[in-house]
């Protein structure tokens, strides 16, 4: 009776561990087919390179844990009080170096990975352009509430929520804010995001490989817009890119500073807007405003 | 006039939009039930000197789990409330939140989570657990306890009070960061809400912790060395220690931020000078260590649990400790990783990068530790156990996302989307909240006297298990798709939605886990007899708190033992104990000050909230004096006689006898299921209505 009851419940493990690895299987087969995922398909130098950390630090991690994790399951299991093969030994004396290794193990592997981490840290910085034969172009990017002002410093052009950019450019983004609270700016499919503050510029530099259009935002908080503040990121051929700053610089609107004044008042989900001038030194006049009032650079 | 009286309160605050009713009539209706029971059973007088006013630990620590278990049910309906507006709101449906209301709603589910969930638990099972583990009658200074736990409830309060005056909440997310916390951008009392109820909460904290480090440090049991001592209590000591460390930093915060905005200061503000960059510091300086206060008393019980339930001594105690250490240590260095994409230097980065990663290094010790501790025992697969057991696999997912977090670039593309959130939540969950029930499931018996019903027990194991993986294997992948958190409202071109409504089925089947919970508790407590410890030792434990009755008395030991050995009960149990004489016990008397102080604070902090000056004025006063007129009070303690001690005991033991020669013959009965407790709640309530005996009740 008992052991009939011990079989049964030997045969269920069975069915569940198998289960489990059907469920992992597939869905590592969905990680790696479906192409909606942004971070597992990097359309930019940048992006491509961090997919390649995540993947090496997810690998070296479960090379450790589930070698790991088997084992300790399989002990729990092999030790089960009802079991009748395992003996019992609780006196048991552990190995001289049994100590030594529970500390080394791990530390290899974590030190491994350091070695990984480090010059990629230093490789990734976003502060440093990337290397191209192209000349790099900057970008100035000012937070709002709640919507995101691109200037084109070397085309003379500003849009709103909306950035086009050229294909294996180098792209510098002058991330700061203006009358609005500390944002993030992140474009998935291109690189990781840098924080845009007050009186304060930071420089992230990433590069487009793939043209298509890419959704960026802020996933940092900033109040009761913030999840309409949502921009679009066109990566096109230069010649693209050409003719669509010839198309914007024929647009009506222009950002003059009264026009500005009016731009930075708190409004939601806003649509795109596209400036075929802005106000000489916008982006200047707004990190020289903090600068006045107090604040400082760094 | 009325700026002076009432300071900004007005008609305006009194609750107007459907949650704010509906949460104040939830909170007056229970307060109401509350109130007419204990008038019909006339237990005011009971509760007031039993209970409210009680300095012992078992009694805080019970009221811990209380308050604590309230707080789980409404973090818990917020989260299905977060997760219900997120399944919804795509395209061109909006949910049925505001922006702004869902901002608030998950701002009060971290916060409660965090400070009135967690820190609740942890600090009723440290209350309960410590001081029999260490062999004490009572505490360093039972006073400071009593204190901290009242300005704890003071804090509850607090963060549940804008349902009935302001109608508003921080919506800032648990952390409030600034300048978006500042006036400018926050004018209204959301975050002063959010100031005080963790200002106050957060300085009984302190109080807590300092008392339970010099508890330990102190009042162990004769040959109780530091290095013989329980697990748990070493995972305790390192959180305090922590708690100690970081708590002031919260609190000095807290006040800069309120000087932000009560007096227009700039610490944080954009303007003025202010520096929203050193907030961000200041807070993960606390934030981070936070985490880990949290984990390692669940860390110590996996270590206790896993000893017990193997039968074996720990594998490595020396390594053990050193684990737990060395956690501790490293987690006040690492605050930066919490914001690598603010701009610092790539040095600056790297090194928190790396000091991040090398805190895996002790955790997996911990693992491989307990591994070889199972390695060549008799393992029993009771419900602490599997807690343990699923603990392992949860926490593993946490730890290795946590590394690939400290890899600074791979953090750029991750930090703040939905696969941070899954982290944490991994760990929370898996390591915190898992400990946590481990560790109740552990003591129950010794708390209560009677063991839980193992078979709702498991169930609910396995509601929490499929709805976690349910739940935050989607939130995973979203996070890889780009998918950012606190998102109030998503394009359906990102095909996100089906992922949030799996998401909420599986808060759903979490939520089926803990309804289990309870009915795990109510079937115990119905199947009492069947289920009852009559030796103190139902699990064949190795430390002390086993060795003395369940539940225990009020002075825990009525011999101090004396200890030889890590595992002091498991050798005694060993050798025969020879028979020692009783002696006189000093215990500390009730009070009801840390009460009074509290009320105070609460009041104090409201007056902020509001600012009142005259109420804020009056309640630090009041403070002050309670706690002269405290100091000057020199008759806090009483003696038991040697005979009274004898006197207790023999009585309890005659109690003990007859209730082991009635419960031999409920041993066998069948446990309750599920199905069980349902027809028998049903047959109850029929039997209650038809022969009215609520009348004599
Ligand atoms: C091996 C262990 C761990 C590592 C390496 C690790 C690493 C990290 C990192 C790097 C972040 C920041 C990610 C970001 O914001 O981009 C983070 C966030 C977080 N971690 Fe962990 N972690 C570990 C364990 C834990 C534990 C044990 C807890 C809790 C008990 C925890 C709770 C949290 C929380 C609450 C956050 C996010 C807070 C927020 O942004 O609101 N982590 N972790
Ligand atoms: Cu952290």
């Amino acid at each position: 009776m008992i052991d009939n009851k011990k079989n049964h419940s030997n045969r269920y493990l069975k069915w569940i561990l198998v289960l489990l690895l059907v469920n992992f299987i597939l869905l590592l087969k969905y990680l790696l087919e479906n192409k909606n995922i942004a971070l597992l398909n990097p359309k930019g130098f940048v992006s491509n390179e961090q997919y390649r950390l995540i993947l090496y630090s997810v690998g070296i991690l479960l090379a450790i844990a589930i070698p790991a994790l088997i084992v300790l399951y399989s002990v729990a299991w092999k030790y089960r009080e009802s079991s009748t093969k395992a003996n019992y030994s609780p006196d048991i004396k552990h190995g001289k170096f049994f100590v030594l290794k529970l500390w080394i193990i791990p530390s290899v592997f974590i030190f491994v990975l350091a070695f990984i981490m480090i010059p990629a840290t230093h490789k990734l910085d976003p502060r440093k352009t990337v290397e191209s034969d192209k000349a790099p172009m900057t970008i100035q990017v000012i937070s709002l509430r709640w919507k995101w002002l691109f200037i084109y410093p070397e085309q003379g052009i500003a849009t709103v929520n909306y950035v086009q950019i050229p294909i294996d450019t180098p792209i510098e983004f002058q991330l700061t804010a203006d009358e609005a609270p500390m944002s993030s700016f992140w474009i998935p499919n291109l690189g990781g995001q840098l924080y845009a503050m007050t009186s304060h510029i930071n420089r992230l530099n990433l590069m487009a490989e793939i043209p298509g259009d890419y959704p960026g935002s802020t996933p940092e908080i900033t109040g009761a817009g913030f999840a309409g503040m949502r921009f679009t990121v066109r990566a096109s051929s230069d010649q693209e890119f050409e003719s669509w700053v010839d198309e914007v610089k024929r647009m009506p609107d222009s950002l003059a500073m009264s026009e500005y004044e009016e731009l930075i008042k708190p409004s939601e989900n806003n649509k795109m807007a596209f400036y075929s001038a802005y106000e000489d030194k916008l982006y200047e006049t707004v990190i020289a405003k903090y600068i006045s009032l107090g604040g400082h650079t760094h | 006039m009325k700026e002076m009286l009432l300071g900004k309160l007005d008609w305006h605050a009194l609750p107007h939009e459907w949650f704010t009713i509906g949460g104040s009539i939830a909170f007056i209706a229970m307060g109401l039930m509350i109130v007419v029971i204990l008038t019909w059973t006339k237990r005011w007088k009971w509760l007031w000197n039993e209970w409210l006013t009680s300095v012992d630990p078992k009694r805080i620590g019970i009221m811990y789990f209380i308050v604590g278990g309230f707080m789980l049910l409404r973090g818990g309906l917020d989260a299905i409330m977060i997760w219900l507006q997120q399944a919804l709101s795509s395209g061109n449906s909006h949910g049925y939140l505001s922006a702004d209301h869902f901002q608030q709603i998950f701002t009060a589910h971290g916060n409660i989570m965090v400070f009135f969930v967690a820190m609740a638990f942890i600090f009723g099972l440290i209350n309960y657990i410590v001081p029999l583990q260490i062999g004490a009658r009572d505490l360093a200074s039972p006073f400071l306890n009593t204190l901290g736990f009242w300005l704890f409830v003071a804090g509850v309060i607090m963060v549940n009070m804008f349902f009935l005056l302001g109608g508003e909440y921080a919506a800032t997310g648990w952390l409030a960061v600034a300048p978006l916390s500042g006036k400018e951008f926050s004018p209204g009392v959301g975050v002063d809400y959010w100031i005080w109820s963790l200002q106050v909460s957060g300085i009984g904290t302190t109080l807590g912790a300092i008392n339970f480090i010099m508890t330990i440090l102190k009042m162990r049991a004769p040959g109780m060395s530091l290095k013989k001592m329980p697990l748990f209590t070493w995972g305790s000591l390192c959180s305090m220690v922590m708690a100690a460390t970081v708590f002031p930093l919260l609190t000095a915060t807290l006040f800069l931020v309120f000087f932000d905005r009560f007096l227009g200061t700039h610490f944080f503000t954009t303007i003025g000078g202010g520096s929203p960059m050193l907030y961000t510091n200041l807070i993960w300086m606390w934030g981070h260590p936070e985490v880990y206060i949290l984990m390692l008393p669940a860390f110590g019980i996996f270590s206790e649990v896993v000893s017990t339930f193997s039968r074996k001594p720990i594998a490595s105690y020396m390594s053990a400790v050193l684990g737990m250490i060395g956690v501790s240590t490293l987690a006040l260095l690492v605050w930066l990783h919490h914001f690598f994409t603010m701009g610092a230097g790539v040095n600056v980065n790297a090194f928190f990068g790396l000091m991040t990663m090398l805190i895996a290094i002790p955790t997996s010790v911990l693992v491989f530790n307990w591994t070889a501790t199972m390695y060549k025992g008799r393992i029993k697969f009771e419900t602490p156990m599997l807690w343990f057991l699923g603990f392992i696999a949860v926490f593993a997912i946490g730890g290795i996302t946590g590394v690939m977090l400290a890899v600074p670039p791979a953090d750029f593309q991750l930090h703040n989307s939905l696969f941070l959130v899954a982290h944490f939540h991994s760990t929370v969950i898996g390591g915190v909240l898992f400990g946590i029930f481990c560790g109740i499931s552990y003591w129950f018996p010794k708390i209560t006297g009677i063991k839980l019903n193992e078979r709702i027990g498991k169930s609910a194991f396995w509601c929490w298990i499929i709805g976690f993986c349910l739940s935050f294997i989607p939130m995973y992948i979203l996070g890889l798709m780009g998918a950012s958190r606190r998102l109030d409202h998503y394009d359906s071109s990102t095909g996100w939605q089906p992922f949030y409504v799996i998401m909420l089925l599986g808060g759903l089947v979490i939520a089926a886990g803990v309804t289990l919970q309870i009915a795990q508790i109510i079937a115990s407590f119905i199947q009492k007899k069947r289920l009852q410890d009559t030796t103190g030792d139902p699990w064949d434990g190795r430390t002390l708190e086993w060795s003395t009755l369940s539940p225990p008395p009020f002075y825990n030991f009525s011999i101090i033992p004396k200890v030889k050995t890590a595992d002091a009960f498991w050798e005694m149990k060993k050798h025969d104990i020879e028979k020692q004489k009783f002696e006189d016990i000093h215990m500390p008397k009730n009070t009801a000050t840390g009460i009074y102080i509290s009320i105070f604070a609460f009041f104090a902090g409201f007056a902020f909230v509001w600012e009142i000056i005259w109420l804020a004025v009056l309640s630090i006063f009041g403070i002050i004096i309670v706690s002269i007129v405290r100091t000057f009070n020199e008759h806090t303690e009483y003696t038991l006689t040697a005979v009274e001690v004898q006197e207790i005991e023999e009585a309890r033991h005659k109690k003990q006898i007859k209730i082991s020669e009635k419960v031999s013959e409920f041993r066998d009965d069948y446990e309750m299921g599920v199905w069980d407790l349902i027809v028998y709640l049903y047959r109850f309530f029929l039997s209650f209505i038809r022969t009215k005996r609520w009348r004599t009740w």
